[in-house]
């Protein structure tokens, strides 16, 4: 087992080593899948149940902190938005979407802190903070099942183009490109694990390897430092422009929000 | 604050063999890590996990460093009579999780 696992990884590293500058293909529609296709049995029936699913338990707290009063405002979300069942069903789905007031586009963290700061008048989630993941995994939760459906928003194109710019550049020591893997290489090896296509189809997710949940924002750092590059600050527009077009990338993909992986 | 997920069948027949799956949220922390300073992080895990059917004892565990942060634990046992099942949780600050969830037998 061991050698036929070190073989592999021998195998890769030439491909990985030679991998000429080719021209990026994108992935024709009917060939994209969710890395949940390449998870094993034990793995997918972790997701699949929602009692054995971990990011479960952040739902719930999330579900707490829907209905729960905050800020110098004391206010909920509940009060404005009523039942996330109905309310917030698909949304998640639509972000990262453009913030008129700011002239930008944010991801779904984002609009929940600036929720916060305008209608709740209460302080910003951290990154990645247990209360900020609760909340996102709680909305996002309420997605699962729909299709991936980023807003047709003419003022998104400029940052769509410069996720796209981000997801082609080589970049870091390796000299790799997001694409380079996620488009020309999916379903190889990559050490023991097959290369992902990178559709953002489950965030936030509980990853195994991080023992937690985790937002598309930290699986991106994951990926940018991979490639020993340069990696932007939480929050960096670099994170929403790649997010957004990699939403774009899985349009019409089925939400499975929050999802499990390895 | 969610803890604990439990699934057990509500209903089961006498004698029918049923799945029982507790999860519940722990960061498991194994004691051998250190922080950005270089301090050891102090170990805290779940030592210890019980569950009683109507007051017996029926499954025990015990947990060491090994077991990854948020304890997923399957077991089964022989639905027998209607009634509660309790489950226990002890970590290494003796902070104790408990939960229940009832079960009907026909």
């Amino acid at each position: 087992m061991t050698h036929v696992r070190l073989a592999g990884f021998v195998a890769v590293l030439p491909l990985i080593c030679a991998l000429v500058p080719s021209l990026a293909t994108e992935i024709a529609p009917e060939n994209r899948r969710s890395a949940y296709a390449d998870m094993s049995r034990e793995t997918k029936a972790m997701q699949d149940d929602d009692t054995a699913n971990p990011a479960m338990l952040s739902v719930l707290d999330g579900e707490v902190l829907w209905s729960r009063k905050t800020g110098a405002a004391d206010r909920s979300c509940a009060d404005c938005h009523g039942d996330a069942t109905q309310s917030m069903k698909g949304v998640a789905a639509r972000y990262p979407a453009f913030d008129a007031k700011s002239g930008k586009p944010v991801d779904l963290e984002e609009r929940i802190n600036l929720e916060r700061a305008e209608h709740q008048k209460a302080p910003p989630l951290r990154f990645e903070s247990d209360e900020l993941l609760a909340l996102s995994a709680y909305v996002a939760r309420q997605s699962r099942g729909e299709p991936i459906a980023p807003p047709n928003d003419e003022r998104l194109a400029p940052f769509i183009a410069a996720g796209r710019a981000i997801f082609d550049k080589r970049q870091g020591q390796l000299n790799l490109s997001c694409a380079l893997c996620h488009d020309d290489n999916w379903g190889k090896r990559l050490a023991g694990n097959i290369v992902p296509q990178g559709h953002p189809t489950g965030y936030p997710l509980y990853r195994l390897e991080w023992q937690s949940l985790g937002s598309l924002q930290r699986r991106l750092r994951n990926c940018i430092s991979g490639m020993r590059a340069d990696v932007p600050d939480y929050g960096a527009p670099e994170y929403v422009n790649l997010e957004l077009f990699l939403m774009q990338r899985a349009r019409g993909m089925t939400m499975e929000s929050p999802a499990v992986r390895p | 604050m969610a803890r604990t997920l439990i699934n057990v069948p509500p209903k089961a027949k006498r004698g029918q063999v049923v799945e029982i799956k507790t999860l519940i949220s722990h960061v498991m922390e194994t004691g051998y890590r250190r922080n950005e300073t270089g301090v050891a992080i102090p170990r805290d895990i779940i030592n210890l996990f019980v569950c009683t059917y109507n007051g017996t004892e029926i499954f025990r565990a015990d947990l060491h460093q090994a077991i990854a942060a948020n304890p997923f634990i399957t077991f089964f046992t022989t639905a027998t009579e209607s009634g509660t099942l309790e489950f226990k949780w002890t970590d290494d600050n003796g902070q104790v999780e408990t939960a229940s969830a009832k079960i009907t037998v026909e």
